[in-house]
């Protein structure tokens, strides 16, 4: 789809049936929009999901480096890399320095009916309080397995100039690769920084949601290799219905951390089709927090360019009613 | 948990999501700590010590389920007056001999029981009267283990005093023997503070009980070490104490090392067992079967029958040839003469004894302690075969290994011929696994072989027929035993020999031909053939149960249409321990088998592990024998006494009760008593097997070897594919903040990490994670060492398992994973200068060049 086509689809904002806006009819006429909700707090970081996605979609390795970064070798998301696993160790109280005292707990600590310390305020399913009375402070170890986020306003697809991205009847975002041309637009306009293009081949790649499983009625490769369901597949009303619940399971244990992100349909991408629970903020696991789809402002930008072109018109219509005049 | 077994924690998340706390005991924080309640960390080589603590604390406050004990535990019985702890011998039991460092466990009996015990007639060592091990040495035929699965025979219960109150019963002597194992104790050895371990102390203990259970599940790094049969028997006492064993959500889960690991017990690739535990028969002692058996004929319990086990497989063995007139047969089985296990034979290579090897599935120069002596010993072989999935280490180490690099090795000079056949995997063929629960699952084949690759079953079957060819002219009675097998699999489309058809071999079959269901219906006439007792009932009704896949949410919680577990299907054993001693449910909660007093029956979710109709308040007679002399109480039906075992009166090697010694490397002296290692390890005396001496200011960190969820074990069928290297590409090694400091270590830079065996590098990642443990004043920094690389593959480098020395747990001769080392900045040195700064450590470290195995260890 062109630009000018992309005009006539909502391009921010609340949108209910992301598929009907696309052409695919009423909702009667179409699946249920499909995602993944992804709940950070059961990830166990042992990376399948990586290497499903890559065995189903055949995509090529991204490099032999030792990253340093915790146990993220893949580090990022991209164009050879479709589900990546942040591994993010942070110091569990870094403001508190532990005497060694026994019985010594950091503020705000109670006890649950195990006998056991609840690891607030941190606490969450992924954040185990590590020997307390030792030297050095506990650590915590956050596991989040990220994805493209098919978002319900995507801009990879609103600037695709070929038509080689495109928006399925399932609602997700996929790339054609034998339309795509490599003139890297979507890479810019992807507010979360996923997709992008293969050095050596030229063209953009990303996450498929995998369509090919999709229509046989299959689920993608990564949650059906998740061996904890952390990487949830579903209808996407369901999903948010689940992480809902999900999340105030977490609070009611104590668990303030917990948050959702990408679950707002009214947020600035109009919500994700794969969205996630989090124990932390959003840039600790490289995430960004307000992401806004590029295309929000295209209308504004089109009426201030109609308007400057009227303007440019009207100058123009000007100038030779005045030359004529001159001749006359 | 989740780091190595990933699919399995899936159920640990599952119990977290329903509400059970989750406790981590580990050295390093891995991805188990990152989801566990409490990660608790410890020093590595101490687990006997914390789990000590924690029996000291179960008994010290009365926390143990007291009905429990008394009625299903060895706790009542009295043991012989001679009897001396390692409380009244600092670290030594009664009977140890220091000449041959083996303890008589004469004095660790149940009064009253001795005169009639088989007491050391399954005991190969004791009775043979010394067989003959290297250089003259007597090594025993790995002790524990030649009683099979029934245990060694104690003849009857004994004394008991159920009141507790002897001074001499198990209990006081329990009582007694773990008093100084005190929270400060544990801190001092262990590294952990008495605040966290009393987290640990309550949650158990608080889960235990009547209405609650609770799991221990472990893995190697329990038992690779000098006292890691120990280290299980004090989980086991723990959990007996607390009454969690034989009940839902309670046991003891070994997560083995990789893929059917138990099943490769059950069936065994072990040198002292046969298929279903029976022990291997001793050169010396075994001349027949008669001889063979009856220390274990008449036994109380099910072992009893034992003859009925070993006629059967020797009738699966050899058919129609075997027959009663032959004691079926029973001298074509091979005899121990000694000591055969692995790192022996390793010896026996370097000192060329052992001639051929075959490596199958496995790969020593990176995978097995003590690198360099695995590929001397290859390269003295004659021939080595090889089957793998690739172009492994052991395949290629004599033009690549590290030995060549130093010139310890000269290619020319090796005489192995070296046969690599291609392997195919576990998804290029149909069989079964046994995991850890003793569940057999069957797969079936998802894509052919590539190449050349076959099966294990279809090579074996193969060098078999090819053999058998070989030999079918010949007249010479040592051939017999090869040319009277049953050996004749019908081959798959594919031409794969059909693997379900050696599984309904396993399973046995009748005089009619037809597949057994039980292990009850083997008989000792020779009327029955089964290739192993404990899977007799896999094939029942002509059905291979191991392939049912009925899910979960289509049955009740315990599943039993799953797959298929040892023994008769049954999920948990010893569940007789689930009801109370007079047949009812301990509680409602817990409810799981009881007797049906109406129907005069036991019944429940599960296949009752019990006489079905023998009546809680059965009395045996005196003189029953067999599964007759199963008491009513008597839960524990593979023991001949019918109780789990808190003092083992024989078959452990190293004690009837577990205690802390240092591993053989240790920066620390022993806290607990003036011995300062495990007495009866066994040493592997050789140059290349020096030991650092105990606490030395030259190696004075720890350093333990481990897995990485993306590796698998030594590497060859990770490493070698890119979409798993990628996730690890490179060797490290991981290090405290404070470590890193102390040694100028920076992140991502190289380090290299010292023995008295070897030096390697690896990149240095400083983290968090690894925690600097204090120990009274004295502060202990641990190197994690993840050991999956080698010299082949898509990214290379330095083998942990180089570093780690050779000292043999007594039991089952495991080698202890921890040691002592140093850690400089910088890579190490290259070729001959790599031996000379080796030695240049040995020196200075005070190893002696003449006995370097001594360790300088007891005071």
């Amino acid at each position: 789809m062109s630009v000018r086509d992309s005009l006539a689809r909502s391009l921010h904002g609340r949108l209910d049936d992301v598929q009907g806006d696309a052409g695919y009819g009423d909702p009667a006429e179409h699946p249920p929009r499909m995602g993944f909700f992804t709940d950070t707090s059961v990830c166990i970081g042992c990376k399948a999901c990586e290497v499903a996605c890559k065995e189903w979609n055949e995509v090529p390795d991204d490099g032999y480096a030792l990253s340093g970064m915790s146990y993220d070798n893949t580090q990022a998301l991209g164009a050879s890399t479709w589900r990546h696993v942040a591994f993010v160790e942070k110091p569990l109280h870094p403001t508190t320095t532990d005497l060694g005292l026994p019985g010594m707990g950091p503020p705000g600590w109670d006890t649950h009916e195990s006998g056991l310390p609840r690891a607030a305020p941190a606490g969450a399913d992924q954040a185990t309080e590590s020997g307390g009375a030792n030297d050095d402070a506990g650590v915590r170890w956050l596991m989040s397995s990220d994805v493209c986020k098919h978002c319900t306003h995507a801009g990879c697809l609103d600037v695709c100039p070929t038509g080689s991205l495109f928006r399925t009847e399932f609602g997700t975002v996929v790339v054609q690769p034998d339309i795509c041309n490599g003139c890297g637009y979507c890479v810019s306009a992807c507010p979360y920084g996923v997709i992008d293009l293969r050095k050596e081949d030229g063209r953009a790649f990303k996450c498929t949601l995998c369509y090919d499983r999709l229509k046989e009625g299959q689920t993608p490769a990564c949650a059906q290799a998740c061996p904890t369901e952390s990487i949830q597949f579903g209808e996407v009303d369901e999903l948010r219905e689940r992480a809902d619940q999900r999340l105030a399971e977490l609070h009611e244990k104590g668990v303030d951390v917990a948050r959702l992100y990408g679950r707002d349909p009214e947020d600035g991408v109009g919500g994700d089709g794969a969205f996630f629970l989090l124990l932390d903020e959003p840039e600790v696991y490289g995430l960004p927090p307000d992401p806004v789809v590029p295309t929000r402002d295209i209308a504004d930008m089109w009426k201030h360019v109609g308007a400057a072109a009227l303007t440019l018109v009207g100058l123009g219509v000007a100038s030779f009613v005045s030359s004529a005049g001159r001749r006359r | 948990m989740a780091e190595a077994h990933p699919v399995g924690f899936q159920w640990v998340m599952e119990a977290k999501r329903r509400g059970a706390t989750i406790i981590h005991v580990d050295p390093r924080f891995t991805r188990t700590s990152a989801v566990a309640d409490l990660h608790v960390p410890i020093r590595a080589g101490s687990d006997i010590a914390f789990l000590g603590g924690l029996v000291n604390h179960v008994l010290s406050h009365d926390l143990d389920f007291r009905e429990y004990v008394v009625a299903y535990t060895n706790a009542a019985s009295v043991i012989e007056e001679g009897y001396r702890d390692t409380e009244d011998l600092d670290g030594l039991f009664s009977g140890f001999d220091p000449e041959s460092g083996q303890y008589n466990p004469e004095t660790w009996q149940y009064v009253g029981a001795t005169e009639a015990a088989a007491a050391g007639q399954r005991d190969p060592a004791q009775a043979a009267g010394g067989t003959s091990g290297s250089h003259g040495q007597r090594h025993e035929a790995a002790r524990s283990e030649t009683h099979g699965s029934g245990g060694p025979g104690v003849a009857s219960k004994g004394e008991r005093d159920e009141t507790l109150q002897h001074p001499n019963c198990v209990f006081q002597i329990l009582k007694r023997h773990f008093a100084r194992y005190t929270p400060e104790m544990v801190q001092s050895v262990c590294g952990i503070s008495p605040h966290q371990f009393a987290q640990v102390a309550d949650a158990l203990t608080r889960n235990s009980g009547r209405e609650r259970t609770s799991a221990i599940a472990y893995a190697v790094g329990w038992t690779h070490h000098s006292v890691g049969a120990q280290t299980i028997r004090t989980a086991a006492i723990l959990q007996t104490l607390l009454g969690n064993i034989g009940r839902p959500g309670g046991g003891i889960m070994a997560l083995r090392g990789h893929a059917s690991i138990q099943g490769s017990t059950d069936i065994p690739t072990l040198f002292n067992i046969l298929p279903g535990y029976l022990p291997m028969p001793h050169a010396a002692e075994h001349q027949d079967l008669e001889s063979y058996v009856e220390g274990d004929a008449g036994k109380a319990g099910f072992w009893g029958n034992m003859r009925s086990y070993a006629v059967s497989l020797l009738k699966s063995y050899w058919g129609d040839a075997a027959t009663a007139d032959n004691d079926f047969c029973f001298d074509y089985l091979p005899r121990l003469t000694g000591d055969h296990s692995t790192y022996n034979t390793v010896k026996g290579q370097i000192e060329g004894r052992c001639k051929g090897y075959f490596l199958v599935g496995e790969n020593p120069a990176v995978g097995s302690a003590n690198g360099k002596m695995q590929r001397l010993g290859m390269a003295n072989l004659d021939w080595l075969v090889v089957r793998d999935m690739a172009m492994i280490e052991s395949a290629t180490f004599w033009k690549d290994g590290p030995e060549i690099d130093t010139g310890e090795l000269v290619t020319q000079e090796i005489g192995t011929e070296v046969f690599f056949l291609p392997a195919a995997s576990h998804v290029e063929k149909a069989g079964s696994f046994t995991q850890t629960q003793r569940m057999l699952q069957w797969r079936d084949k998802a894509v052919d072989p590539p190449g050349d690759a076959r099966s294990d079953l279809s090579f074996y079957f193969e060098l078999g027929n090819r053999i058998r060819e070989k030999l079918k002219d010949s007249t010479d009675e040592m051939d017999r035993p090869l040319l009277d097998l049953t050996w004749d699999y019908p081959l798959e489309e594919d031409g794969e020999p059909d693997g379900a058809a050696v599984l309904r071999e396993i399973n046995g079959t009748g005089p009619d031909g037809k597949a057994l269901s039980a292990y009850t219906e083997l008989k000792d006439d020779g009327s029955t053939r089964c290739g192993c007792w404990i899977y007799c009932g896999v094939y029942a009704d002509e059905v291979n149960q191991a392939r049912r896949r009925k899910p979960h949410w289509e049955q009740d919680y315990v599943a039993s249409e799953w797959g298929w577990v040892w023994p008769a299907n049954r999920r948990i054993i010893y569940n007789r321990a689930s009801a109370a001693p007079d047949g009812t449910p301990w509680s409602e909660r817990k409810k799981y088998v009881w007797w049906d007093a109406e129907q005069g029956r036991w019944t429940g979710s599960d296949v009752p592990d019990f006489v079905v109709d023998r009546p809680p308040d059965h009395v045996p007679d005196e003189d029953a024998k067999g599964p007759d002399a199963i008491g009513g109480q008597d839960p524990f039906v593979m023991q001949t006494d019918g109780k789990a075992w808190l003092f083992a009166p024989l078959g452990v090697a190293d004690g009837p009760l577990p205690t802390h010694y240092e591993p053989p490397e240790s920066p620390v002296r022993n806290p607990l008593y003036g011995r300062q290692n495990n007495p009866a390890r066994q040493k592997v005396s050789h140059p290349a097997n020096p030991i650092n001496p105990s606490y030395s200011e030259i190696f004075p960190y720890v350093f333990t070897s481990y897995r990485l969820t993306e590796h698998h074990t030594a590497g060859g069928m990770s490493r070698t594919l890119p979409y798993l290297t990628e996730l690890q590409p490179e060797p490290f090694c991981e290090v405290s903040p404070r470590l890193a400091r102390e040694r100028d270590l920076e992140h991502l830079g190289w380090a290299t990490i010292v023995t008295a065996r070897s030096a390697i590098e690896a990149r240095v990642l400083v983290t968090d994670r690894m925690r600097s443990l204090r120990l009274g004043d004295h502060v202990v920094e641990q190197v994690g060492l993840p050991y999956h690389w080698g010299p082949n593959g898509i990214t290379t480098g330095d083998s942990p398992n180089d570093l780690v020395n050779l000292t043999l747990d007594p039991n089952v001769y495991i080698q202890d994973k921890v040691g002592t080392c140093d850690i400089r900045p910088g890579r190490r040195p290259r070729g001959a200068d790599l031996t000379a700064y080796v030695e240049d450590y040995r020196r200075r470290a005070g190893v002696d060049p003449d006995d370097p195995t001594d360790g300088r260890t007891d005071r």
